[in-house]
């Protein structure tokens, strides 16, 4: 890894176009599952959900239609990947998918594009006329049974939407509020039918594993995180963008490459991701360490890690479904916290006591996002706490 | 609403049924379809809605009210969604705020009285590495500064029907 690394797409702009959609068909189902299992691909949305197992359980499960939904609504705070993919090589995703629904046997793909990327719609929908023009999507795709089509669907500005069950609610026509799971969307998905939901990057990678093999794919990044993987570098560095590396990097390797070297802390994994400050960059972004869908803010010596914690909650209050108590009202909690700490106001017991209140969130919140949004409170609460506590009161200042 | 007006949100619905199908699973596109034409989605156009889906209108009203790009009440013309979340504020976002305040003469959550403009905050759209960033209905701007905003605006007041003026492209790498 040198500094000569400039930031786009690197590995993903050598897939060759249609070479994996091509090779898939060639085998048999079973086989391109087996391809994927292989190759340790884990979902690049940021849970890391195995993809293998996911269409595994997609092929096995009962119930006819079956359905492909590709999450491109890229909410995450820091997050802009997805945003690049969806510009460089929206046809990769396309192929990507339509891999997915051979391996499954499904028939019909959703690709839900954020609200915010309305932009884009207009080029993707060419990119799918293309494609159905050249029989690469349509009836008896290149000669094969395969008979698979994509519709893109708009989002309405919901972070939670991103959430798989929530996405799918919302494909619905309900309130994009997550489910109960299990069931799990590979079962009960769409319609109650089994549904395959995958990241767009994740069907990037699904579509260069057919083409150049599982070996080559579980050859990069370590034993539990294969492959590359991109990054969306933002913040206090001096070129922020889109960055591939091996997954496994530290992050004092990635600071090094986008120039963020002064660093005061780093943000892995967006609002619900934490916060690692200097001492520990020497962290692998992984699976195994730090996981990530692929978010890394840079916050420089002069940032405020309280102001930061608190737009990252001002962020979950507004972005809260409102369905479940421990999320709903402890974001606000939290944020009502940190304003006291802001004032000066906060004693340590109470302090405390937020801790203890964000772990409860993280056990009982039914999502994600209620799970995951008291992350980075507590880390930086923990690492930062001598620049948190007595902060002089307004009034005496 | 004028009479005229309740038949053509009827019309419209009723051609987007047909062309979307009558599933409930029509209902986000045709609400999107609904608030790009009419710029809200009114309650008489949820209760049409209704109708068509067969459903009761109160679900309509329950997506309505979820959706931060979907309104009840009439939003300006020209839509600008400020982005606030961290990597903008970062990037100097208070600053385009204070500015847009100054040139519409409106707050955030707020639509000017001649019904140009509504101005509002947004989450993270996806431009962290070129912030600040906003929308003005669907078009990206990015690395807005104070004298932008100031073009922006006025490009939107010069245009008639839609914006005469073309965003700046989205850069996907940084200058190099």
């Amino acid at each position: 890894m040198t500094s000569s690394i400039m930031p786009g797409l690197v590995t993903f702009k050598t897939i060759v176009p249609n070479e994996g959609l091509q090779a898939a068909l060639a085998r048999s189902r079973s086989d391109v599952i087996h391809e994927i299992s292989a190759s340790k691909l884990k979902g690049r949305g940021g849970a890391g959900f195995p993809t293998g197992v996911k269409w595994n359980l997609a092929a096995a499960a009962c119930g006819e239609p079956k359905y492909i939904v590709c999450n491109a609504d890229e909410g995450e705070p820091g997050t802009f990947k997805d945003r690049v993919i969806l510009s460089e090589i929206a046809d990769i995703v396309f192929e990507g998918m339509t891999i997915a629904a051979y391996a499954i046997g499904a028939t019909k793909g959703i690709l839900y594009l954020r609200g915010e990327y309305t932009y884009l719609r207009a080029s993707l929908e060419d990119v799918l006329r293309k494609r159905r023009e050249a029989n690469l999507l349509g009836d008896k795709i290149l000669g094969s049974d395969l008979s698979f089509d994509i519709d893109i669907h708009m989002g309405a500005g919901a972070y939670v939407c991103g959430e798989e069950t929530a996405l799918i609610e919302s494909l619905e026509g309900h309130r994009g509020e997550p489910r109960n799971r299990p069931p799990f969307p590979v079962d009960t998905g769409f319609q109650g039918k089994p549904t395959v939901v995958n990241n767009v990057e994740t069907f990037v990678c699904a579509a260069a594993i057919l083409g150049k093999g599982a070996a080559w794919f579980s050859a990069i990044g370590t034993e539990k995180s294969s492959g590359p993987k991109l990054f969306s570098v933002s913040g206090d560095c001096d070129r922020p963008g889109v960055y591939e590396f091996p997954l496994g990097v530290t992050i004092e390797q990635l600071l090094d490459v986008v120039g963020g070297n002064n660093a005061k802390a780093v943000q892995v994994g967006g609002a619900s991701g934490q916060c690692i400050p200097a001492g520990q960059f020497d962290r692998a972004i992984c699976f195994e360490d730090v996981s990530t869908g692929g978010s890394v803010i840079v916050f420089g010596p002069q940032r405020d890690m309280l102001h930061i914690a608190k737009n990252f909650m001002e962020f979950f209050v507004e972005e809260s479904c409102g369905q479940c108590t421990p999320c709903r009202e402890g974001n606000a909690k939290l944020l009502e916290g940190i304003e006291r700490l802001e004032k000066g106001q906060c004693s340590m017991a109470y302090l405390n006591e937020l801790c203890r209140l964000g772990e409860v969130m993280q056990l009982s919140s039914k999502c994600g996002l209620g799970q995951s949004s008291p992350n980075a409170f507590l880390s930086i609460v923990k690492h930062f706490r001598e620049e948190l506590m007595g902060r002089p009161h307004p009034a005496t200042r | 609403m004028l009479l005229t007006e309740r038949q053509r949100i009827c019309e419209d619905v009723t051609a987007w049924t047909h062309e979307l199908g009558s599933d409930r699973s029509a209902m986000l596109p045709i609400l999107q379809l609904i608030q790009a034409k009419y710029r809200e989605v009114s309650p008489y156009s949820m209760q049409v809605v209704a109708d068509q889906l067969g459903i009761h209108p109160v679900e309509v009203y329950s997506v309505v009210t979820f959706f931060a790009f979907l309104r009840e009440g009439t939003h300006g013309k020209f839509v600008i969604r400020l982005c606030r979340t961290i990597t903008c504020d970062m990037a100097g976002k208070d600053r385009i705020a204070q500015q847009l305040r100054n040139d519409l003469g409106i707050d955030f959550g707020q639509t000017t009285p001649d019904g140009q403009f509504s101005l509002e905050w947004t989450s993270c759209m996806g431009m962290c590495d070129q912030g600040p960033a906003l929308l003005v209905n669907d078009q990206v701007f990015t690395r807005v500064t104070s004298d932008m905003v100031h073009d922006i605006v006025e490009a939107c007041r010069r245009s008639f029907g839609p914006l005469a003026f073309h965003s700046r492209e989205v850069k996907t790498e940084v200058d190099q």
